[in-house]
């Protein structure tokens, strides 16, 4: 035996078992944290249909802030809120709320903020008409009893914010030519996503949803102006109307638009079935029985 | 013959020499303790007594106590978020205890799945299940750094999203669900797969007390540990045997008799099963290196 190497081996024996040891648990223990990961990345996908308390934080952020210790489900006194079981689509032991099951009555002191005892339920709400748990969606307009010109009004009546959040907004109703439809409409400014409206939709299933703010709503591009918007701020128009240049309208072929004025050839279209001319707004028959259209 | 006299129950002795209350006295404490923290939990959603409201993560007493885990704490913090006003009050007052107590007095004295991995080790025991695979007790530790370096890089409080200990608290009070499927598969793991595979080996929770607990005051010690007959009985129960050796065995080493290991619970399961009543619940300053002149004042004993 070399007599240089009789005291290394020891050593160097031990440095590999311990390298060999950590290497072990590090992949061992990095597979399972690797499979954690992705459950937690899966676990950010909040199932649609399930709310968050009022004031939650974000998705991503709210699970890292909130310990899964249900005192807002213990103070909510509705029963509103319930804390996920391992088996809901819902990440472990948060709480959430199903609105057609049990929606938020909105309390005003809410006490489901005050008991947080983390930022995951932001204490800076302290009115609850700002909460944003979600936005209400008219979600089916072939089910929904208004659209079919039918006055159900349910989900209008009952919303806390009524007039403000849903209002209704009337049209002709085009099937029987003689009526009006009013079709609930969400303004999502001052939806706060209770859900009252979902929970007491007449249907099988709710033609009204509440859905993440995200799934509600659109954006539009952040360099967009609305015109109108800016002539009221600038309090005059912000080019010179008088050098803008009406262009000829292009029309699909053969389609006719009546009293339609074409600057190119400077025709004015016949004006049939338009207030001011001969048949008026509204037919005096339905369609088919006989009146002009 | 010889088998029978082999399988003799672990305390025995001690049962027959103290009786069976006093050999089993920390360990009704204990269930004690543990059943009655469950109940007071429970009072609230049960029979409408609000005494605590929450679970073990974070809780409210008599709306005065907040008490906050300090590893789920911990992992929120790693996730970047600071708690509430109240939740940090609740993390500084559990601490505190726990720093004091010795941190895995949390799985000995109040985890509910203690109850289940003790079940499973006494059951495991009672057939003798034997030589099963075995990991290194310093998993749990590997897996506690990687549920903080976890909760960093994902942003979600890791382990809370598979916590056996939450889940089945939890789930006692606010509604268990699938969460039984765990609990049991935690206790079939102890009873047939390792021997104290979950608290012994995997639990990241108890992993974390232990290093709470890591200068606690409170300790087990071995006074008396002369007077050790060698019938290894407190090795047998221990749910972290390799704890015992060095205080037990330290005589003649300079190795005073307090159980320094912070992995020891705290349980006083060892001091139960003694029949020489060498253990007993001691402070970690007094640690002589040498205890001959204690076990003088001992009367002989059979």
């Amino acid at each position: 035996m070399n007599p240089k190497n009789s005291t290394p081996p020891k050593s160097g024996a031990a440095r590999r078992q311990f390298l060999f040891d950590s290497a072990r648990m590090v992949c061992g223990v990095g597979l399972l944290g690797l499979g954690l990961g992705f459950y937690a990345k899966r676990a950010k996908a909040l199932p649609a249909l399930a709310l968050r308390p009022p004031g939650a934080l974000p998705e991503d952020d709210f699970l890292g802030a909130c310990i899964r210790c249900g005192l807002c489900v213990r103070d909510c006194p509705y029963n509103t809120l319930e804390l996920a079981k391992p088996e809901t689509p819902v990440a472990t032991g948060t709480p959430y709320f199903t609105a057609r099951n049990i929606p938020c009555e909105m309390c005003e002191d809410i006490p489901c903020v005050k008991a947080c005892p983390t930022k995951a339920l932001d204490h800076a709400l302290t009115d609850i008409n700002q909460a944003k748990m979600g936005v209400a969606v008219l979600i089916d307009h072939e089910t929904c009893l208004n659209f079919l010109g039918l006055r159900c009004d349910v989900c209008y009546r009952v919303c806390p914010v009524i007039d403000k959040a849903i209002t209704l907004e009337m049209l002709p109703n085009e099937r029987t030519g003689r009526h009006a439809m009013f079709l609930p409409t969400v303004h999502s400014e001052h939806c706060t996503g209770c859900g009252k409206c979902e929970k007491s939709c007449v249907l099988e299933e709710a033609a009204i949803r509440v859905l993440p703010p995200k799934l509600a709503k659109g954006e539009l591009g952040h360099h967009y102006r609305v015109g109108w918007d800016e002539q009221k701020k600038a309090g005059r128009s912000l080019i010179d109307e008088s050098k803008m240049l009406d262009l000829p309208d292009r029309l699909p072929e053969g389609a006719q638009l009546p009293g339609h004025y074409d600057p190119a050839s400077g025709h004015t279209a016949p004006a049939r079935g338009l207030p001011g001319s001969e048949a008026g707004a509204i037919p005096s028959l339905p369609p088919g029985l006989g009146g002009k259209p | 013959m010889s088998q029978v006299a082999h399988k003799k129950r672990i305390g025995a002795e001690a049962v027959e020499s103290k009786g069976w209350l006093r050999a089993h006295k920390w360990l009704i404490l204990r269930r004690l303790s543990q059943f009655g923290i469950l109940g007071l939990f429970l009072l609230g959603p049960l029979a409408g007594l609000w005494i605590v409201k929450g679970n073990l993560n974070y809780s409210h007493t008599l709306g005065l106590l907040p008490l906050t885990d300090p590893y789920v704490a911990l992992q929120a913090l790693f996730a970047g978020h600071v708690p509430e006003k109240l939740g940090l009050i609740g993390l500084a007052i559990a601490l505190a205890f726990y720093l004091l107590v010795g941190g895995r007095v949390y799985c000995s004295w109040v985890c509910p799945v203690n109850v289940v991995t003790d079940a499973a080790g006494w059951l495991r025991d009672r057939l003798g299940i034997k030589g099963a695979s075995s990991i290194s007790r310093n998993t749990r530790y590997w897996i506690l750094g990687m549920t903080l370096l976890g909760s960093a890089l994902s942003g979600v409080v890791l382990w809370e999203l598979v916590n056996p200990v939450s889940m089945l608290h939890r789930g006692l009070i606010f509604g268990m669900g699938a969460a039984w499927t765990v609990v049991i598969a935690v206790f079939l793991l102890d009873l047939f797969v390792m021997n104290r595979g979950w608290c012994g080996r995997l639990c990241p929770v108890g992993a974390f007390y232990s290093l709470v607990g890591r200068w606690s005051p409170l300790r087990i010690s071995a006074p008396l540990r002369t007077a050790c007959n060698d019938c290894m009985d407190c090795f047998e129960v221990c749910p972290e045997p390799q704890v015992i050796r060095p205080a037990l065995k330290g005589e003649g080493k300079g190795v005073g008799p307090v159980i320094l290991a912070p992995a020891c619970t705290n349980c006083g399961r060892c001091i139960d099963v003694c029949s020489k009543e060498v253990f007993t619940y001691g402070l970690r300053f007094n640690n002589p290196a040498s205890t001959v002149t204690l076990v003088k004042v001992q009367p002989e004993t059979k």
